[in-house]
């Protein structure tokens, strides 16, 4: 089977089991839900200022939102040490990570999705910028997010306090990305500046670290 | 199909460290490929070979079949399987079944050896369908395997590990926790891949289940090869588990030796099997 | 090597001596901040030597993965703890120079902040190296290794970038800000020293690793040892130790 074959196979098996379990899917949508009202009681802002931090807020709470997602999708192959018969196959283990991160990109896409109306009802946010630009932002952030997110996740999985391992080396080394979405964010909504360099950078973000992890994960998921 | 020269399966000096932890001390093990008849009728089966594993727990039984399926790398030492040092060219031809289900709770039986026949470049939904029934369970059970009853599950986990139909089997402790009924269904079938012409390696505490089909059994303790024998190992015509020992390599001796201990035993007033202590922990 | 050692230490100690009379007495005194600029002596070497240390770290970590020597595990280990020291003195320096100078503590200048960034990506590998179980933690410290310091030019960019919109205070002079030749003297020693510094930690604590993983194998090896100590399991009752059997070597 080729490496795209497996890969959607294992992202269709990873969505229905998603959609079984739908309670991991309902606290995740709850928690995100959370984070979202309790950042809303920490500021109080007016429509001017909001537009100044809303990139920020925005974006912590995704990153939140997005490492329990994480977490969780590998937890579920560590399970019954399921993992073992994925590895015991000839199946790629390129395609596994493909699948994986696909599929968190679709979870942490659906996170989004719900939290940026509740986002804009609280902080009555209104773009300055061309909206097209923050959908932009939106997938190459997220993608840079979950690539390595992904990739980290597997890492962690073969470590002691797995949870905490996975913010703990993922964050440093996304800065350059939380810096472009939160900045770029903030250019379009307030308007002010171009966010054409900060989607560039993230552009090439992505595609380096993409690279980097496609390299690897054959090597890190057969460490034992 | 191998040279005939070729070995089905074999282990050089294999050692394996957990940290400070030896679990493999030096295992070197040959099992040489299945038989054809060379003669001029090709309708004659090729025999298989049933090679049992066993050893206390903590022997490093686990960590040699996860070496052989290529989830472990040893320390030192050399493995070949199906004539390939790079266990992931021969991938295909291996079935491995571990001490875990190795199965997706939320899926039902026929969801998940479509996914893992998948795996194997396997699309045939009838194929998933005859592995399932082949260990003796409906395929069309609609429930999640999670909610399986332990014998169940163990028996489409040995469904998943031979639906692409593998030369080799590695099966880690198969019958644990499992009802007679199911025990003797995967017995039953494992005789039959055998006289297929499949070599199978079986690590087990039950070894008496396989009875009559075992071809050999290996007895690893704390780590090395202690014996290699025909069959089912001499203990097993006594109380099973007497005392914790495993007789080595010489009969007369731990035949001796049994009537020694329980002279000794009339002598102390024993209290029974005393547990025995090991090195090391289990992994 | 190790007859040199002391050799190596004496001309450390002259190096690092003849910088320090240097970045104090032989430096000229800077107009508008006086002497304490005189840390930047200190300040921009460290922050060379770490990037240094890291790029070290990076090259180590890919000859692990290619050849999986310990040798070369141990250099990436060596050079990430030694690079995070000398990180950290460039955090500590930035801020003392900072305070009196300009009445803040922090600001977010491009050299502090990639620099942040920089202590945070290995310290993070520290860490992990530390939570990680069994032979694989040198695999996927070598794979982190690799992503970090792929991400240090992107780093620099974007704070680059980042400071270009939200102008702040420079702390570090030396980008081109016109230094008197001597006051470039003064850095050249002060690099050289503490970079022969580094190399000579990095020694140690490198040889420090491979003695560690020496003892770790010298166990095993014994575990492994002679036929005599293979245990059979012959356990004696009421409580006295099991008895180690001298049996004789059975089948291999």
């Amino acid at each position: 089977m080729t490496v795209m074959a497996v890969a959607r196979r294992t992202l269709a098996k990873d969505l229905r089991l998603e959609w079984r379990a739908k309670d991991a899917v309902n606290s995740m949508l709850f928690f995100a839900l959370l984070v979202v009202v309790i950042f809303s009681f920490s500021f109080d802002p007016t429509a001017e200022e909001s537009r100044r931090i809303a990139g920020g807020l925005v974006w912590v709470a995704f990153l939140f939102a997005a490492v329990v997602a994480l977490n969780q999708t590998w937890a579920r192959e560590l399970r019954n040490q399921v993992l073992d018969a994925y590895r015991v196959s000839p199946a790629p283990a390129v395609s596994l990570f493909l699948a994986k991160a696909v599929g968190n990109f679709i979870l942490v896409s659906v996170l989004e999705a719900l939290m940026t109306p509740l986002f804009i009802v609280f902080y009555n946010l209104r773009s300055v910028g061309p909206v097209y630009q923050l959908l932009l932002i939106a997938v190459l952030g997220t993608w840079a997010l979950v690539v390595n997110g992904t990739f980290f996740a597997a890492l962690s999985i073969r470590t002691r306090s797995r949870e905490i391992m996975l913010p703990l080396i993922l964050f440093p080394i996304s800065i350059p990305a939380l810096l472009a979405m939160v900045d770029g964010t903030t250019s379009v909504l307030t308007g002010e500046t171009s966010p054409r360099f900060w989607i560039q950078l993230l552009a090439v973000y992505d595609l380096v670290f993409t690279t980097v992890c496609l390299a690897l994960f054959d090597t890190v998921i057969n460490a034992e | 199909m191998l040279a005939n020269a070729e070995p089905v399966v074999s282990l050089q000096g294999i050692v394996r460290h957990f940290g400070r932890f030896a679990a493999l001390r030096g295992v070197t093990a040959e099992f040489p490929a299945p038989t054809r008849a060379t003669t001029s009728r090709p309708a004659d089966p090729a025999t298989g070979r049933l090679v049992l594993i066993l050893g206390e727990n903590g022997a490093g039984k686990s960590t040699l079949l996860r070496i052989m399926a290529g989830l472990l790398k040893p320390t030192r030492g050399s493995v070949s399987m199906l004539g390939a040092t790079d266990l992931r060219e021969v991938a295909s031809r291996v079935g491995y079944m571990g001490h875990a289900p190795l199965l997706y709770d939320e899926l039902t039986a026929l969801e998940n050896l479509r996914y893992f026949a998948g795996l194997y470049g396997i699309n045939d939904d009838a194929r998933c369908r005859a592995a399932i029934r082949l260990v003796g369970l409906d395929p069309e059970l609609k429930r999640g395997v999670g909610q399986y009853s332990q014998g169940m599950r163990q028996r489409i986990s040995l469904a998943r590990a031979i639906v692409h139909d593998p030369e080799l089997l590695l099966l880690d402790e198969p019958f644990s926790n499992v009802d007679v009924q199911s025990a003797r269904e995967m017995a039953r079938l494992l005789g039959n891949m055998r006289a297929d012409g499949k070599t199978i390696f079986v690590v087990t505490h039950q070894p008496a289940v396989l009875g009559e089909v075992v071809d050999e059994s290996l007895l690893l303790s704390a780590g090395v090869l202690a014996a290699r024998e025909r069959g089912l190992p001499e203990y097993l015509k006594f109380p099973f588990m007497q005392r914790g020992h495993y007789p080595d390599k010489d009969r007369e001796q731990d035949q001796n030796q049994n009537s020694q201990n329980q002279s000794k035993d009339q002598d102390k007033g024993d209290d029974g099997v005393c547990p025995a202590s090991l090195e090391g922990g289990e992994r | 090597m190790k007859r040199f050692f002391p050799f190596f230490v004496l001309v450390m100690l002259a190096l690092l001596s003849y910088a320090f009379y240097q970045a104090m007495f032989v430096a000229p005194t800077e107009a508008t901040m006086g002497d304490v600029q005189r840390i930047f002596y200190y300040h921009l070497p460290h922050a060379w030597v770490a990037f240094l240390l890291f790029f070290t770290n990076f090259l180590a970590s890919i000859w692990y993965l290619v050849r999986r020597t310990e040798r070369a595990d141990a250099l990436a280990l060596a050079s990430a703890e030694v690079g995070v020291v000398f990180c950290t003195v460039v955090l500590v320096t930035g801020p003392l120079w900072a305070r009196p100078v300009w009445g803040i503590w922090w600001t977010w200048d491009a050299r502090l902040t990639s620099t942040l960034v920089l202590w945070l990506i290995y310290v993070s590998y520290l860490v992990l190296r530390r939570f990680a179980t069994g032979a694989q933690t040198q695999v996927l410290a070598a794979a982190l290794a690799i992503f970090g310091f792929v991400d240090v030019p992107i780093v620099y960019l974007s704070i680059r970038y980042f400071r270009t919109q939200h102008p702040q205070p420079v702390i570090a002079g030396g980008e081109g800000s016109g230094l008197d030749p001597r006051m470039w003297t003064a850095v050249l020693w002060n690099l050289a020293g503490f970079l022969s510094f580094a190399l000579l930690l990095i020694w140690l604590r490198y040889r420090l690793a491979l003695a560690e993983n020496a003892v770790e194998e010298a166990h095993a090896d014994r575990a492994l040892g002679s036929e005599t100590e293979m245990q059979t399991i012959k356990p004696e009752c009421r409580g006295s130790a099991p008895e180690r059997d001298s049996a004789p070597k059975v089948g291999e």
